[in-house]
């Protein structure tokens, strides 16, 4: 029981994860049809992308990859807000978050 | 003990992650999604980034998640229809994400050299982390602030409600 306690995760595994998560964002950014799911699956890329970069971290002991990622939650926090305030300022104008109808740039 | 925890949140994680690309209620999808950002902080503590798991449930789950709940309870938008969407997605877009993870997860597997990580590993603690970001890195971190304020600056103007649209003129002269 001792030795189950003490056991290792190998750091491929957490990367395994991380493409894992990455690549349900990327289906989910191609396949949602509502503008906030859309965001939301870019937001689920950028945490992959997170966990990658810390178990890097964690592999080279490097203290300036978590660092990198503490840069990259403050500029998906700046994201979020413009890009929510984007997102409201569209359905003030076409009352809907439905992206199929949100097409006047291609007519 | 760390092998538990890994499985069981990693578990948490697909799961949530799953749940968001089926859930057709946006609400639905921004909560599981922080189930998803919660288990991922889990994971950090796992790896010993102790200040990242504290940020990742301080700015991720609360303020950023609260910000996207709040938009949704506010436009109010109901659920989401199912369209076909376009041709191109289907046809190039889903092989090509399994390609890609079918890639990455040869080289993951084939590479050689990846540690492990169990209870011996060390923590990287707080202090540490902020000597290398105030006194290396201390001039990205000013820029974030600034990069921060114009952001701030931007979502004021973009929701705040501009000359261009129909309905303001109707509510000043109801005023």
């Amino acid at each position: 029981m001792n030795g189950f306690l003490a056991q290792q995760v190998p750091l491929s595994w957490f990367l395994l994860l991380s493409a894992a998560l990455f690549a349900l964002g990327i289906v989910g950014f191609l396949f949602k049809r509502n503008l906030i799911t859309i965001f939301l699956s870019i937001e689920l890329m950028l945490n992959a992308v997170n966990l990658s970069f810390v178990t890097f971290a964690s592999q080279w002991h490097a203290v300036k990859g978590q660092i990198f990622v503490f840069f990259v939650m403050m500029v998906a926090a700046a994201e979020s807000a413009v890009g929510l305030a984007i997102i409201i300022a569209i359905f003030r104008v076409r009352a809907t978050l439905a992206v199929d109808q949100i097409d006047r740039m291609k007519r | 003990m760390h092998l538990i925890f890994f499985l069981i949140f990693a578990a948490f994680c697909l799961a949530g992650a799953v749940n968001l690309l089926v859930q057709t209620h946006p609400i639905n999808s921004a909560l599981s999604l922080i189930v998803v950002m919660i288990s991922l902080a889990v994971l950090y503590l796992l790896l010993g980034a102790e200040f990242l798991a504290a940020a990742q449930i301080i700015v991720y789950a609360g303020a950023v998640m609260v910000l996207f709940t709040f938009v949704v309870m506010l436009l109010n938008a109901g659920s989401e229809e199912r369209t076909h969407g376009s041709h191109a997605a289907y046809s190039i877009g889903l092989p090509a994400v399994v390609a890609i993870f079918a890639i990455i997860a040869t080289v993951l597997l084939r590479a050689q050299g990846l540690g492990t990580v169990g209870p011996a590993n060390a923590i990287t603690t707080t202090e540490e982390l902020s000597t290398v970001l105030f006194t290396e890195l201390l001039l990205p971190f000013e820029v974030t602030s600034v990069l921060i304020l114009i952001a701030i600056l931007g979502a004021v103007a973009l929701a705040s409600k501009g000359r261009g649209e129909a309905n303001a003129p109707k509510e000043r002269s109801q005023r």
